[in-house]
């Protein structure tokens, strides 16, 4: 499969949180509303939603493409949860001293396992999401950050994940 | 690190081969043709139906949580998010946990282990919204529901504001 014809090889950089906000027409707004789940596996599900939303299969192709592009959707395709294949989520933090901040984030960004990362403000102020494909995978990624850059790595992982109701809407 | 990750081992269904290979060609994005199933199929070398059969066994077992489009925060608008935590009573965490995660301003909530002493908190709640001022009012809007509701369990609470994202590049089987 050639790279550009893939959803969400486009995803959002490290430093998305001043860009400014594309337009989105009524369309763009009930295309990320309604179409966050439940996109059929039928033959040609692009134009079965197409028909939902009153375009037609090539203005959603364009429409996905363009949403993609501007970085309004970071992905468009299966959420996987990868510990329901054995596989293990934890979310990990660290209180990173300033003066070694830009090189433990060098270290702890090289690990593949590292899905996310965002720095908060407090004594824990750096926290990511390691993902593995086995649960010791997530203990053994931590010892590693923490010879590599001597600091201690918390982990939090999730006991019990409660029902979340709404989605993020575009308003 | 001090926590267990026990509680991280699951009895999930174990993925055969060409599942591997179908999540690593799907984990990245459906391909934006019309017939992506078949084309899918066409890489991996399996028929169309079995590329949908095996999808929706996924989503059936929960491997796929759902598919569609996974939008940005940030370019929706919501350019605040603030991590809520809160020290509650283990009675009481998992029905407080159930009424939060309830709230339209909370798109995670989870229990999760405490670390003591420095980090006390159990349930961990993330808020968006289009400002700090407004992840506030809505932190606010929880904490008035604990105490309402769930008098004298709460020990204390924080929101750590993001600053920068410094990593995103969601899950990856590795090739």
């Amino acid at each position: 499969m050639p790279e550009h014809s893939h959803a969400g090889r486009h995803a959002p950089g490290v430093s998305s949180c001043g860009a400014a906000r594309p337009a989105l027409d009524d369309i763009d707004r009930r295309l990320i509303n309604e179409l966050q789940g439940g996109f059929p596996l039928v033959a040609r599900p692009y134009e079965a939603v197409a028909r939902t939303l009153g375009v037609d299969e090539a203005e959603l192709l364009a429409r996905l493409r363009r949403l993609l592009d501007a970085g309004v959707l970071s992905r468009f395709g299966p959420m996987f949860q990868i510990e329901r294949a054995g596989g293990a989520f934890c979310l990990a933090a660290m209180a990173v001293p300033d003066a070694y901040w830009e090189r433990v984030l060098a270290q702890v960004n090289s690990h593949d396992e590292v899905a996310h990362n965002y720095r908060r403000e407090h004594r824990l102020n750096m926290w990511f999401v390691l993902a593995t494909e086995t649960p010791a995978g997530i203990a053994d990624c931590a010892r590693r950050i923490e010879a590599a850059t001597g600091v201690a790595v918390h982990l939090f992982p999730k006991e019990r994940e409660y029902f979340v109701g709404m989605r993020l809407e575009a308003r | 690190m001090n926590a267990s990750t026990s509680k991280l081992i699951s009895a999930g269904p174990l993925l055969d081969e060409t599942d591997r290979r179908l999540i690593r060609a799907t984990q990245g994005g459906l391909p934006l043709v019309p017939q992506p199933y078949l084309a899918i199929a066409e890489q991996l070398g399996i028929g169309e139906a079995e590329v949908a059969a095996r999808l929706a066994a996924m989503l059936e077992n929960g491997l796929i949580r759902r598919i569609g489009a996974v939008p940005n925060h940030y370019a929706l608008g919501y350019t605040a998010n603030g991590m809520s935590v809160w020290d509650v009573d283990d009675e009481v965490v998992d029905a407080a946990g159930e009424r939060i995660g309830a709230l339209a301003c909370v798109t995670h909530c989870y229990r999760r282990p405490r670390h003591r002493p420095h980090w006390p908190y159990n349930l961990f709640a993330m808020v968006h919204g289009g400002s700090r001022e407004e992840v506030r009012r809505h932190v606010a809007d929880i904490l008035l529901l604990l105490m309402r509701d769930f008098t004298g369990r709460l020990r204390g609470h924080e929101v750590l504001f993001s600053t920068a994202i410094l990593k995103k590049t969601g899950l990856r089987l590795r090739d």
